[in-house]
């Protein structure tokens, strides 16, 4: 099974830096399929069988095939290096990342150690369990997240539609 | 028992389960291709394949063999790596659902239980989503990677048809999942059990889910056509203004692996409709031990063959949807009924789980 991890989370990584250094857009948003796909598989490493399967249903089978729905009708080609890059971000850039990761990186070695594990088994992630917490613990923002999508899609019918 | 030797006989039991699933598999998609061409031509007053081998039986090996043996042809303006990857990826999916569909009961054989399903995921219905929701990507990176008018044009239509009915593909079971409390495949199966009563015309009818969520069924059913790019929603490979749509610049095998995995598709929604609605494999199982394993299988084969003829039955009969109805029909017409039929069936759902009274086949 750590194997398994390993593949994947790997595959994950590489897949990633493929994301941000592909030139051709399609390949960038399958680059980013696969990422989600890896995580979907560490997620059913992790005993969380409905997670996995929403995580590929909604970012890897929706929202990602609007994107490349997209890409295809802009029938965006390679693209050459970036010609307006601000010399700011160059050098203010990669030292703020490393920041960056170095703070997450020392967070979860304070939390768990550099050999920690997270007890996946005392959490209940069937869809049963879920949808109990969803719909008891958290009715009130589940709802409101539900207006707040619907709103969204009223809005982009609005924006779209030419007269009425 | 100890624990390395039950982990050895699972491996083979997979191995071995999976190879015998997809030789049927394979074989019956070379002979739903000879029946499609047979029935559409018996419906056309036609005899359709005769001259390989009886009745043109032996016409899917000769087509298998000539679609071996004629030349690749690529564009040479194609995007390389996914001109290729786009009918392997075709073929994943739809060979991936068919590892959830269960097809028989259960037995057991010097010992060990044998289950008939490759594998048995306790989210086994959202695991067929899934991965159906990723075979777009093979129409659409088929369409784009051509880098032809025809392919991309193909390719953009079915992959907006394919996100829009599988919508309504998804809120067709959503009724049955309510019902059911469970995402399981086999535990849906299981729930069908038995008949409606005991005597009167009830007792006629089996408990199928088919009678409870009629609605969920024909939105199902017709999504599932859809999803499949059949006729009469085939608008992804309209030859009268496409050429072929999304497969136009595929040629030889890459062509054949389009084919088969659109025939596997078709199996594997004819399996869910099975499954969800038509009580799977269950039906009268008698006899000796080996024709109680046999028959439960026969069951659920005859089943998804019903539903396979009705599909080329319907190639038969109907014209193709223009674009804009079908889009119209998927959003305006089988969207709004598949959401009506979500908080009715709920309503009953709460009103047998309070009132107690009359038992659905999951609250026992």
């Amino acid at each position: 099974m750590e194997i398994l991890f390993y593949i994947f989370a790997g595959l994950a990584v590489i897949a990633a830096l493929s994301v941000v250094l592909q030139r051709t857009p399609v390949y960038s948003a399958l680059s980013l399929i696969v990422v989600l796909a890896s995580l979907a598989v560490i997620y059913l490493l992790l005993d969380a069988p409905f997670i996995a399967m929403v995580q590929v249903i909604v970012y890897a089978g929706a929202i990602m095939v609007l994107f490349v729905l997209v890409i295809m009708l802009l029938n965006a080609g390679h693209e050459g290096p970036s010609q307006h890059r601000a010399k700011f971000a160059r050098w203010v850039g990669p030292p703020l990342l490393v920041a960056f990761l170095a703070e997450v990186a020392i967070l979860i070695w304070k939390q768990f150690g550099l050999t920690g594990t997270a007890n996946a088994a005392a959490l209940d992630a069937s869809p049963a369990a879920i949808g109990r917490v969803l719909f008891r613990g958290y009715v009130l923002p589940f709802e409101l997240t539900a207006i707040l999508i619907l709103v969204a899609v009223l809005g982009a019918v609005v924006l779209a539609k030419k007269q009425f | 028992m100890t624990m390395s030797s039950s982990t050895e006989f699972l491996l083979i039991e997979s191995v071995i389960k999976i190879a015998v699933i997809m030789f049927v598999l394979l074989t019956a998609i070379a002979y739903l291709t000879w029946l499609e061409r047979k029935v559409i031509g018996h419906i056309q007053a036609r005899w359709g394949p005769y001259r390989v081998g009886p009745h043109g039986l032996l016409q899917p090996l000769a087509d298998g063999l000539k679609f071996m043996f004629k030349e690749d042809i690529a564009p040479l303006e194609a995007d390389g790596p996914l001109y290729w990857l786009a009918p392997f990826l075709a073929f994943l999916m739809a060979f991936l659902s068919i590892a959830v569909i269960p097809f028989g009961e259960s037995f057991t054989l010097a010992g060990h239980r044998i289950a008939l399903q490759i594998t048995d995921l306790n989210v086994g219905l959202l695991f067929i989503f899934a991965v159906t929701s990723l075979g777009v990507y093979s129409v659409a990176l088929a369409g784009w990677s051509s880098n032809s008018k025809y392919p991309l044009l193909g390719g953009l239509r079915s992959s907006a048809q394919m996100i829009s009915y599988e919508i309504s593909l998804t809120l067709g079971v959503i009724g049955v999942v309510m019902i059911a409390g469970t995402l399981s495949l086999r535990e849906i199966v299981n729930q069908q059990a038995g008949l409606w009563a005991h005597s009167g015309v009830l007792s006629l009818l089996p408990r199928w889910n088919l009678f409870l969520q009629p609605v969920g069924f024909l939105v199902y059913f017709i999504a599932a056509i859809a999803e499949t790019n059949r006729i009469p929603f085939d608008l992804p490979e309209s030859e009268t203004e496409l050429v072929a749509g999304f497969h136009t610049e595929y040629s030889s095998f890459k062509f054949a692996i389009f084919f088969m995995s659109e025939y596997a598709n078709m199996i594997t929604v004819a399996a869910v409709a099975t499954l969800l609605f038509f009580g799977g494999w269950l039906g009268p199982v008698f006899g000796p031990a080996p024709l109680r394993v046999i028959l439960p299988v026969f069951w659920f084969t005859l089943k998804v063959f019903c539903f396979l003829f009705f599909y080329i039955w319907v190639r038969g009969t109907l014209p193709r949807f223009r674009y804009d109805q079908l889009m119209a029909f998927g959003w305006k017409v089988l969207l709004p009924v598949g959401l009506l039929n979500i908080p009715l069936t709920s309503a009953v759902v709460a009103w047998m789980h309070y009132s107690g009274g009359f038992r659905l086949p999951g609250s026992g």
